[in-house]
C-alpha cells in the first residue's frame, strides 16, 4: 500500500524510526538521536492549514448558535472537532442539553479503545497518565502510531501543539469573521473533514490486513448508521481491527 | 449558566474522563502481543469509519449522498498522486463547491 502513502507531506513514527536506526550507532554517524517533542510538531506541521480551515468553518457554524465567545472556548476546552459539530448542531436544531451532550460523548467514545492503544506508551503515575493523554486527538493519535502496535508518546504529543494552533486559530477565525467569509455549504466547507480523516487513513494503509481493517470498518459504520445513535457506528468499527488478530 | 455553556462544560468534562480510562486501567502495562497487530489496525478501522460517517450519515439517522461526495473522491484522487494535505482538502472543498454551483 506503500503507492497510497502520502509520506512526503509528513514524516511517520515509521520513517522516524527509520531514521534513528540509520543514524545509531550502527550506522556510525555519532549518537542516535531520540524522538522528541520537536519531531512531533515538525510531523504535525503539514497539517496546522488543513486544520485552520475545518476550524473557521466550525466557529462559523457556531458562532450564531451559541455566540463566539462560547465557539472559541468549545474548541479549546472540548478541542475535538466531530464532537463540537454534532453538539452545536443538535442545540441549533432545539435539541435538549442530554442529547447535545450525549451525541458529542457518544463520538467521543473512540478515545477509549484509542486510550487503550497509546496507555502502554505513556509515562508516570495514573494522574500523569490520564493528563498526558489528554493531548490525544485524532491526528496526533495517527500520527504516533507506529504500525507494529505500540505508539510513540512524544510524537502524540507535540503533534498535537500545531493541532491546537490550527484548531483555536480557525475557530477565531470563523467566529469572529465568519460572516464574511458566506455560507459554509456554498464554498464547499463540509467536505474538508472526511477529506482530512482521509488523507490520515492513507498514511495508515501500511498492508493488507489495515486495507482489509479499514475497508471493513467503513462497511461497519455505514451499516449502522441508521440503526444507532451518532458516535456508535464509529466504536463499532474498532472491532474491525480484530482482523489484525495474530493466530 | 446558559444551556450552551453548560453542553460545553459537560462535554469538555466527559471527554477528559473517556481519555483517562484507558490509560489509568492499563496503567503502565503493556498489551498482550496477541494484540499487537489489533492495536496496529485501529487507526484505519476508525478513520475509514469517520470518513464515510462523515460524509453520509445525514440527520436523524438517514443516509445521504451530496455533492461532498465528489469533493472526498476528488481529495483521494490527490492523496493517490502524493499531493500534501492542504492541496488535498483544498481539492475537496472545490470540487464540491463547484459542483453545488452546477448541479
Amino acid at each position: 500500500m506503500r503507492s497510497l502513502q502520502v509520506s512526503n507531506t509528513r514524516e511517520t513514527a515509521d520513517e522516524i524510526g527509520a531514521r534513528e536506526e540509520a543514524s545509531g550507532p550502527r550506522g556510525g554517524s555519532g549518537e542516535p538521536e531520540p524522538i522528541d517533542l520537536k519531531d512531533g510538531i515538525r510531523a504535525g506541521l503539514p497539517l496546522v492549514l488543513p486544520t485552520f480551515a475545518i476550524g473557521t468553518s466550525f466557529g462559523v457554524l457556531a458562532e450564531p448558535e451559541i455566540g463566539a465567545l462560547a465557539a472559541i472556548a468549545m474548541s479549546v476546552i472540548v478541542f475535538a472537532g466531530a464532537a463540537q459539530f454534532a453538539s452545536v448542531s443538535i442545540l441549533a436544531a432545539g435539541g435538549s442539553l442530554a442529547s447535545a451532550v450525549s451525541a458529542g460523548l457518544l463520538i467521543n467514545t473512540r478515545f477509549l479503545p484509542m486510550g487503550l492503544a497509546v496507555a502502554p506508551a505513556l509515562h508516570g503515575g495514573p494522574l500523569r497518565r490520564a493528563a498526558e493523554a489528554q493531548t490525544m486527538v485524532d491526528a496526533s493519535w495517527a500520527i504516533a502510531n507506529r504500525g507494529d502496535g505500540t505508539f510513540d508518546r512524544q510524537l502524540m504529543m507535540g503533534a498535537t501543539i500545531p493541532q491546537g494552533l490550527g484548531w483555536w486559530g480557525g475557530t477565531i477565525i470563523g467566529a469572529v469573521a465568519g460572516s464574511l467569509l458566506g455560507d459554509p455549504a456554498t464554498l464547499g466547507l463540509d467536505a474538508l473533514f472526511p477529506a482530512f480523516y482521509l488523507a490520515l487513513l492513507a498514511e495508515e494503509l501500511r498492508d493488507r490486513t489495515s486495507l482489509a481493517s479499514a475497508l471493513l470498518g467503513a462497511a461497519i459504520a455505514i451499516a449502522l448508521v441508521p440503526f444507532t445513535p451518532p458516535g456508535i457506528p464509529v466504536v463499532a468499527a474498532s472491532l474491525a481491527a480484530l482482523l489484525g488478530l495474530r493466530r | 449558566m446558559s444551556t450552551a455553556w453548560l453542553m460545553i462544560v459537560l462535554l469538555a468534562a466527559g471527554t477528559v474522563v473517556i481519555k483517562s480510562i484507558g490509560p489509568i486501567a492499563l496503567g503502565g502495562r503493556e498489551l498482550p502481543p496477541r494484540l499487537e497487530g489489533v492495536v496496529a489496525r485501529l487507526a484505519p478501522s476508525l478513520l475509514a469509519a469517520l470518513v464515510v460517517v462523515d460524509l453520509f450519515a445525514g440527520e436523524d439517522r438517514t443516509l445521504t449522498v451530496d455533492e461532498s461526495a465528489l469533493g472526498v473522491v476528488a481529495a483521494g484522487g490527490a492523496l493517490v498522486a502524493r499531493l500534501p494535505v492542504v492541496a488535498v482538502v483544498a481539492i475537496a472543498a472545490a470540487v464540491t463547491a463547484g459542483a453545488r454551483a452546477v448541479l
